[in-house]
């Protein structure tokens, strides 16, 4: 084989941001390309999936896997990348939590087809069109990838060696970690320990974010487009629900830098089992009140408890998914 | 096999856990179905523990603690106090039925009252039925 490192980078149940975040490198990506041989990429580069089979075990030294895993594509393609990859790094919130396409979890696969193909504004009247895994034409079988009954990570159907929180990634992390991969494929540089979250920190988002912090006692929540904040105090003591407590940082603190609350992409705290029970726990506790209806009426501007403490890690949850009715 | 629920109860040290001891010298009976676990003040019971007990196969939690401004700590019950709506929002979102989880005031001096608390929670629970979270996560791994 020649010299260069052999990469792949997949796209499981995921917008593609997490591609663009490679490309976010800028001039970098030129770097990558003259280092690594790219052997698949569906979203940028030619490679397809039989030449993937046709690998030897090993034969890629990394693979970015980014994505959740929704279908039965999504878990074959990740079950071949960790055959034939040295390294397989989870890329993304999606990969290393579930992500957005995890809150699915909060819903049955039943409940999905049904809005998503017979009860919505936007279908014609009376279609009943959804899509099956086999379906017999005169030609023969067609069929296409199974939908799962939930959403799974990427280390719930594979094992994983590193992840690479974010959503997407900020570029100078993943240009920091893909260094200091290369240097340990390479140079022989020591690689991060395996089950490593590589190009974040160990602290929480509070800790690197500039605005200034005081006593955190409030009497109502707002989200962010009903109150004109304070661009340079705590989001959190203006009543934002910011995340940034129960976070793990790393971003760059890009949220409440622009004005929008943190919302959890790069996942929990280490040593913290679940994010959003921790997250739920900091937000009642800046509650100014005793008086348990006057709590329930500030709660109540919340929304949706659930979508805000699990945004991008339902699936990662110690509950996974909605279990019960 | 008739149903026996098993419930998990956070105790506050200094008042519920001790109003739990006195139904016991005091020789009251109450249904055996909950499992204390002690806890120095209800503001450390963090929400994660309870949805820890729920992943293991409770089929309810009961959180007992210093009557709202009886807290040894002055004001550690409404730490609990605040958390506990919200956290039942939470519960609500995974679809479980929260009355799964109480919170109940039980001093130091109301024995009976945590007997009555504890009957009360447990015929809640029966009426409920089993907890089906470890059976949904065990599908889960089972078939996708």
């Amino acid at each position: 084989m020649s010299e260069k490192l052999q990469i792949a980078k997949y796209w499981g149940a995921g917008c593609g941001g997490c591609d663009v975040s490679l490309l976010d490198t800028n001039e970098f990506i030129l770097d990558i390309a003259a280092a690594a041989d790219i052997r698949l990429w569906p979203i940028a580069v030619d490679g397809k999936y039989s030449d993937l089979e046709a690998m030897e075990d090993g034969e890629l030294d990394v693979s970015l896997y980014n994505g959740a895993v929704r279908n039965s594509e999504n878990e074959h393609i990740a079950k071949l990348l960790r055959q034939k990859s040295k390294i397989m790094v989870a890329y993304g919130s999606c990969a290393h939590l579930g992500g957005i396409p995890g809150l699915a979890n909060f819903a049955t696969r039943d409940e999905i087809m049904d809005r998503a193909y017979l009860h919505n504004p936007s279908l014609q009247s009376g279609s009943k069109v959804v899509p099956q895994p086999i379906t017999e034409v005169d030609a023969g079988e067609l069929t296409i990838p199974s939908f799962y009954r939930r959403v799974y990570k990427l280390d719930d159907v594979v094992d994983v060696d590193y992840y690479l929180p974010g959503c997407p990634p900020a570029p100078a992390q993943v240009k920091a970690v893909v260094l200091t991969l290369v240097a340990a494929l390479t140079a022989g540089a020591e690689a991060p320990q395996k089950g490593a979250v590589v190009g974040a920190s160990d602290v929480a988002v509070c800790e690197d974010c500039p605005r200034t912090r005081d006593e955190k006692r409030i009497s109502k929540f707002y989200r962010p487009w009903q109150i004109i904040q304070d661009f340079d105090r705590c989001l959190l003591e203006q009543g934002i629900p910011c995340a940034g407590v129960a976070t793990r940082s790393g971003c760059g603190v890009r949220c409440p830098n622009t004005g929008m609350p943190c919302r959890g992409c790069y996942g929990p705290l280490p040593n913290v089992v679940d994010q959003g029970a921790k997250f739920v726990s900091a937000l009642a506790s800046i509650i100014d009140s005793k008086d348990p209806e006057e709590i329930d009426r500030i709660i109540a501007d919340i929304p949706d408890v659930g979508g805000l403490a699990y945004r991008f890690g339902l699936p990662a949850s110690l509950l996974e998914r909605r279990v019960e009715r | 096999m008739t149903f026996e629920p098993k419930i998990v109860g956070f105790l506050c040290n200094w008042c519920s856990y001790t109003g739990a001891d006195l139904a016991g010298t005091s020789r009251i009976q109450y249904s055996p179905n909950v499992r204390v676990i002690r806890v120095m003040c209800t503001a450390r019971i963090d929400p994660t523990f309870v949805v820890k007990a729920l992943q293991d196969g409770a089929d309810g939690v009961l959180i007992c603690g210093c009557h709202p401004g009886d807290c040894h700590y002055s004001e550690g019950n409404y730490k609990l106090m605040r958390r506990y709506p919200l956290l039942k929002r939470l519960l609500t979102a995974y679809g479980i039925d929260d009355a799964r989880v109480q919170l109940e005031w039980v001093s130091a001096s109301e024995g009976r009252r945590f007997g009555d608390v504890v009957d009360l929670m447990t015929q809640r629970i029966r009426e409920l039925g089993p907890s089906r979270v470890s059976a949904a996560l065990a599908t889960d791994a089972a078939e996708r």
